[in-house]
């Protein structure tokens, strides 16, 4: 039950979840993690903790309640700016995702920095939260957004981010640190080097890599950097958005409302401090307060083990996957460079009809575009299976997984 | 239903050999949708003519529910009156695949070929036949698919 890094058993019992069984009797093999994973019981515990025993609004009130709940949601801050090595906590801006968090700088910042010709870069294997905000923005200023391309080991081309800064039009880069389908790891180091010696900003999208691996922002330098709770344990609707202070202390708030204010009054309105400024309303405080727990559950794994547990296991999947007839596997072929993200076909079957008939089988994977159109142009399909491993999978399920796939085989005559 | 059920013999040879696959040159009807969740194309050429249909080809991109659905939906009103066409419903389609209780995923795979015929007859009635009673009708049949 277990690899040599983590102890699997122990993991498995926190996540009631994967003791259900699906189609009536099937043991469920979950395998969809690059969208969303499963929650340990110490995440589902704190979030009816707080709102059996401790459920109030936060920030302004003065009772005990409000005091509760407001040191719980702001412990949440710290160990998010701890667990991502931010060096300042008031950078940690509480959003609802990723993709709001992206949002917020293409408007807040991209509004007051980009201009008309001015240059936005992005990459094709981006997910369609780190293009469509982009493409709003170029179309408002006259602005041109351009793709740093994909190889055919699904590695970024860095001459083309070459090609784009010596036009010194450049703004903003913006790209993800691990593909969500290609499962590749960004050489994102080299390109925030690159871009500062033009003065270029950088956003990192995180969603699929800070779950996975250690993220250490005082390394990486750069600008903004994004990412979502429910994709690391942690609940729905809680994101990160990372920026640094100078940055945020620029940019117009993005909400407007209660908790971003200083003084309101009926012509003017100065604005709080960082980070409240950017966190209009009440917040998602049952959810920020569950997802310490998440970040408390990844520490005491320790992300290195949680790195290493899944390098075997999509080396031991890739290993038997490859063996299979009719098999096309994206992404690159070292191991070292990629994360748990494993996107393949399977002969003519369509990835719908694929996960479908595996389904079946208890095995939740993922098939379609993967929210990635123009990745899947660039590879030149219109869908493609994936499979994507976390911390409580296990190489019997990967056994169950290419079983239901020689299954699906013989369904479809291939 | 389960996929033994669902990927029959008569399903993959409609995957794999599509009847009525390809385009007409300036047909009476062209539409085209998507299905925006998994992104399975379709593309449908009719010409009708004595109020029949006198051809009626497709093109698309998708799993074998919706290619084949899309296919044998093409020989299902091959040489058809108007009227026998205008009537279909998601019950007809669904009995001429032989497949029930899809489930709600992939249910709307089955559907995306009467999606397109009833949007493609809706533009062709208002915009040639001036008929906007039936379009009506027509339009509200094809809201209810998905």
């Amino acid at each position: 039950m277990q690899t040599s890094f983590i102890n699997i058993e122990n993991i498995r019992n926190d996540f009631p979840i994967l003791k259900r069984k699906v189609h009536k009797d099937k043991p469920l093999v979950y395998l969809d993690n690059a969208a969303t994973t499963q929650k340990p019981i110490q995440v589902i515990d704190a979030i009816s903790n707080y709102y059996l025993t401790y459920n109030s609004n936060i920030h302004r009130a003065v009772h005990e309640l409000a005091e509760e709940a407001t040191l719980a949601y702001e412990a949440t801050r710290d160990k998010v700016a701890k667990f991502i090595n931010a060096k300042n906590r008031e950078e940690i801006i509480f959003v609802r995702g990723t993709t709001e968090a992206i949002n917020l700088v293409a408007y807040a910042w991209g509004r007051q920095n980009v201009n008309k010709d001015d240059i936005i870069v992005t990459t094709e294997y981006e997910h369609h939260s780190n293009i469509v905000p982009w493409q709003l923005l170029a179309k408002e200023k006259g602005a041109k957004l351009e793709y740093i391309g994909v190889d055919d080991d699904g590695d970024l081309i860095l001459d083309h981010l070459d090609k784009y800064l010596q036009t010194g039009k450049v703004k903003i880069v913006t790209f993800s640190q691990m593909s969500n389908v290609l499962g590749t790891i960004t050489n994102s180091e080299e390109i925030v080097n690159r871009c500062k010696k033009y003065g270029v900003r950088v956003l990192i999208d995180g969603a699929q890599s800070v779950p996975h691996l250690k993220v250490d922002l005082q390394k990486l330098d750069c600008d903004f950097f994004a990412f979502s709770a429910h994709k690391m344990l942690g609940p729905t609707g809680v994101g990160i958005l990372w920026a640094r202070k100078e940055l945020l202390q620029e940019m117009v708030p993005f909400n407007g409302g209660g908790d971003m204010i200083r003084e309101v009054h009926k012509y003017e309105t100065t604005w709080n401090d960082l980070p409240y400024k950017f966190e209009a309303g009440t917040p998602n405080i049952a959810d920020v307060i569950g997802f310490a727990a998440a970040i408390d559950y990844l520490d005491r794994i320790g992300m290195d083990k949680v790195r290493e547990h899944e390098m075997e296991l999509t080396k031991y999947a890739l290993d038997k996957l490859s063996q299979m007839k009719g098999i096309i596997l994206y992404g690159p072929k070292d191991i070292t460079k990629r994360g748990g993200v494993i996107s393949f076909n399977l002969g003519d079957i369509h990835p719908h009809d694929l996960a479908t008939i595996i389904d079946e089988d208890g095995i939740a994977i993922r098939s379609g575009h993967h929210c990635a159109q123009v990745l899947m142009e660039r590879l030149d399909v219109s869908a493609t299976s994936r499979a994507s491993f976390y911390i409580y999978n296990t190489k019997e399920e990967i056994d169950v997984f290419v079983k239901s796939l020689n299954r699906a085989k013989e369904l479809f005559r291939i | 239903m389960s996929s033994a059920d669902i990927y029959r013999e008569i399903i993959l040879d409609y995957y794999r050999n599509p009847r009525n696959y390809g385009k007409i040159q300036d047909p009476d009807i062209s539409q085209r949708d998507s299905n925006p969740l998994c992104g399975d194309e379709l593309e449908m050429h009719i010409n009708i003519k004595d109020d029949k249909v006198a051809d009626v080809k497709f093109t698309g991109k998708g799993c074998a529910i919706s290619q084949a659905s899309a296919s044998m939906l093409t020989e299902l009103i091959m040489g058809k009156d108007f009227e026998y066409v205008k009537k279909l419903t998601k019950d007809d389609i669904l009995d001429n695949l032989g497949l029930h209780d899809l489930g709600p995923a992939r249910i709307k795979c089955a559907l995306l070929s009467l999606k397109v015929l009833k949007s493609g007859l809706y533009s062709y009635i208002v915009d040639k036949l001036k008929d906007t009673t039936s379009a009506d009708q027509i339009k509200e049949q094809a809201s209810g698919l998905y």
